[in-house]
């Protein structure tokens, strides 16, 4: 016997029917962003969005959805509405005086190998 | 002999509650309600499929005939399958198929955990396996029973319904067969008359959390247990048994 059936199924075939119905669930439940920490010593990393009613249900989609291959050890749950994001109108004057300041970049000093992540 | 026979369907009879329950959650695959629900449904399919696989491996390997776990969860007859009749239900509305989901998973959870004790080191070791994934169906399907039964009017009044329907099979749980109570002479099986008190209580606490009336009845349906099934069985089988028997030994 194969799991892979179902898993094919899953990952194919029926995700153009899933999409649409995702879509039009957006009438009823909240949307909520995913964030998972792969492994400990990790940060949580955005890994997506889906609906809930709730937080605990926000939890228990993201386990399912986000972290069937065992892709998390933790997750934390945001209600997208609370996240405040920075205007695309204003990327000018936010990030572009960056670029210049290239000084800003510690690419002066030499880190050791130990140094990960940085 | 005798014992290897009691020890086969003892292990087949724990396999049929999985692998028909998750043939009836694999049909929900791409027509679950919301695209979150669905995969969380296909997951706990999995779930049960593959602990059907270890049932199946072990029974092929007790029977030692020769037959594979294909062979077993494919190539039987209706009546040789000893599933309960509360897994076979069909999927009439979300409000069925969480309700048949919860009580077999709190039923599954307290068997799981009794099974952990079996002389029998490949079932303790499958029950063991199992109760981390088993503890996790009881906790989404337990919560949408209360989703459900705390909800609308119309979700109470379908939930509702669900409870009332099949709560007529949830007693064959707790029936024993011929090769159950051999099985827990030896110290194997799992005496399952003594699940049955506890079982009822938290099933009726969580209801009564959901406000669903528990439903009261002196009559309960069996019958899967001894092979006699309901009328959706076939329907089931005919689906399920139709790769292997139009492309005998079929791989993926």
């Amino acid at each position: 016997m194969n799991q892979d059936f179902l898993v094919l199924c899953l990952e194919s075939g029926s995700v153009a029917v899933l999409i649409q119905k995702h879509t039009n669930m957006s009438k009823n439940w909240p949307l909520w962003e995913i964030f998972v920490r792969s492994k400990n010593g990790l940060e949580h990393r955005h890994f997506g969005s889906l609906h809930a009613a709730d937080a605990d249900m926000a939890l228990e989609n993201a386990r399912d959805v986000y972290t069937r291959r065992s892709e998390g050890v933790s997750i934390w749950v945001v209600e997208s509405k609370n996240i405040t994001a920075s205007n695309p109108e204003h990327n000018g004057e936010l990030f572009e005086p960056a670029q210049d300041k290239v000084y800003r970049h510690p690419t002066f000093y030499d880190l050791p190998d130990e140094v990960k992540h940085m | 002999m005798k014992q290897n026979k009691n020890l086969y369907n003892y292990i087949i009879g724990i396999a049929d509650n999985s692998l028909i329950l998750a043939q009836r959650l694999g049909e929900l695959c791409g027509h679950g309600p919301t695209l979150e629900t669905d995969i969380a449904g296909t997951n706990i399919s999995l779930d049960l499929i593959g602990q059907a696989r270890n049932y199946y491996q072990y029974a092929a390997k007790v029977q030692n005939e020769g037959k594979t776990e294909d062979d077993l969860a494919f190539l039987r007859l209706e009546n040789q399958y000893r599933n309960v009749l509360l897994v076979e239900q069909p999927n009439e509305h979300f409000g069925y198929v969480m309700g048949r989901q919860y009580l077999f998973d709190v039923f599954h959870l307290m068997f799981l955990s009794e099974m952990l004790q079996s002389k029998d080191e490949t079932l303790a070791a499958i029950a063991k396996k199992g109760i981390k994934e088993v503890s996790y169906h009881k906790r989404f399907s337990g919560d949408w029973i209360k989703r459900l039964g705390d909800g609308t009017e119309e979700s109470n009044h379908n939930i509702q319904e669900a409870i009332d329907e099949l709560w007529a099979y949830t007693d064959e749980l707790f029936d024993q067969t011929e090769a159950d109570k051999a099985m827990i002479a030896e110290g194997i099986g799992v005496d399952t008359s003594k699940l049955k008190e506890k079982y009822y209580e938290e099933v009726s606490i969580l209801l009564k959390e959901a406000t669903i009336e528990v439903p009261e009845r002196k009559y309960f349906i069996k019958g899967g247990k001894k092979g006699v099934h309901s009328e959706h069985m076939g329907y089931i089988l005919t689906e399920m048994q139709y790769m292997q028997r139009t492309y005998p030994n079929m791989e993926w």
